[in-house]
């Protein structure tokens, strides 16, 4: 098996960070059920959150080694796990499904749209950190 | 939910979210090039694994825990939005177009796909 190739400790940092970003994710959506034909709230949120989180640590890593814990653990793991392109594209089949092909439009390109600018943002605040919040992991 | 089901929404994502870097990884390392095509893999096959599930009505908590835990947590947003800006910075517009365009056309056509298999 080619599993052999990745490190242990890398997966591992992997595990961690998506066991962190499931939880969040699933949480929130059980705790704010969106209703049939209504703006997938849930899913929005953690989507533009990770991708503003992703666009930070993307900057903050810029210049981190390639052997470092702290991509997987915080890009790959938490970031990639607490967003999700599966239900995001459900949600569009089921608004589309119930006839609400106005809402669906609008909430995939929304999402799009205000993910690339979540991202943005948060390469901007990054780089935009005052000196004595310089730290790195 | 139960305690038990929220337990193992954690453990499916972490082994999701390893599973995402390991294909990611090994479709990058066999077909190399700038386009992501590891992720955008991995995306589509969720989005027909997701359509399945969704098609079989599957429901309550094992709901919960396949579809929000695992295929949920397997693709991701986040890091597809930042390869196509990575792509856009180096001035492979149209690579970042593409790579927009189709998931979101193939993703909700691989939805469909797995909701009418599912349904069956």
């Amino acid at each position: 098996m080619s599993i052999r190739r990745h490190p242990g400790r890398k997966l591992a940092a992997i595990y961690a960070g998506g066991v962190v970003g499931a939880l969040i994710r699933v949480g929130l959506a059980e705790a704010f059920p969106p209703a049939a034909g209504a703006w997938p709230w849930p899913t929005f949120a953690v989507n533009l959150a990770g991708a503003l989180l992703l666009g930070y640590f993307f900057a903050l890593l810029r210049d981190h080694p390639e052997e470092s814990l702290a991509h997987p653990l915080l890009g790959t793991g938490i970031c990639g796990t607490l967003t999700t392109f599966s239900t995001m594209q459900l949600e569009l089949y089921e608004l589309v499904d119930g006839g609400d092909l106005g809402l669906a439009a609008l909430y995939c390109a929304a999402t799009i749209a205000a993910g690339f600018a979540f991202l943005r943002l948060g390469v901007q605040l990054e780089e935009r950190r005052p000196r004595w919040a310089r730290w790195a992991p | 939910m139960s305690a038990l089901g929220w337990i193992a929404v954690g453990l499916l994502g972490g082994l999701a979210a390893g599973a995402r870097f390991v294909v990611d990884h090994e479709i990058g390392a066999r077909f190399g090039g700038r386009f992501p095509l590891g992720i955008l893999a991995v995306n589509l096959s969720g989005a027909l694994a997701l359509g399945l599930v969704a098609g079989a009505a599957l429901d309550g908590d094992s709901l919960v825990i396949v579809a929000g835990g695992g295929i949920g947590s397997f693709t991701t947003f986040s890091t597809w939005i930042l390869d196509s800006r990575r792509l856009a910075e180096a001035d492979l517009v149209r690579l970042a177009a593409l790579n927009i365009g189709l998931s979101v056309v193939a993703g909700f056509a691989a939805v469909a796909l797995g909701h009418w298999l599912g349904s069956a």
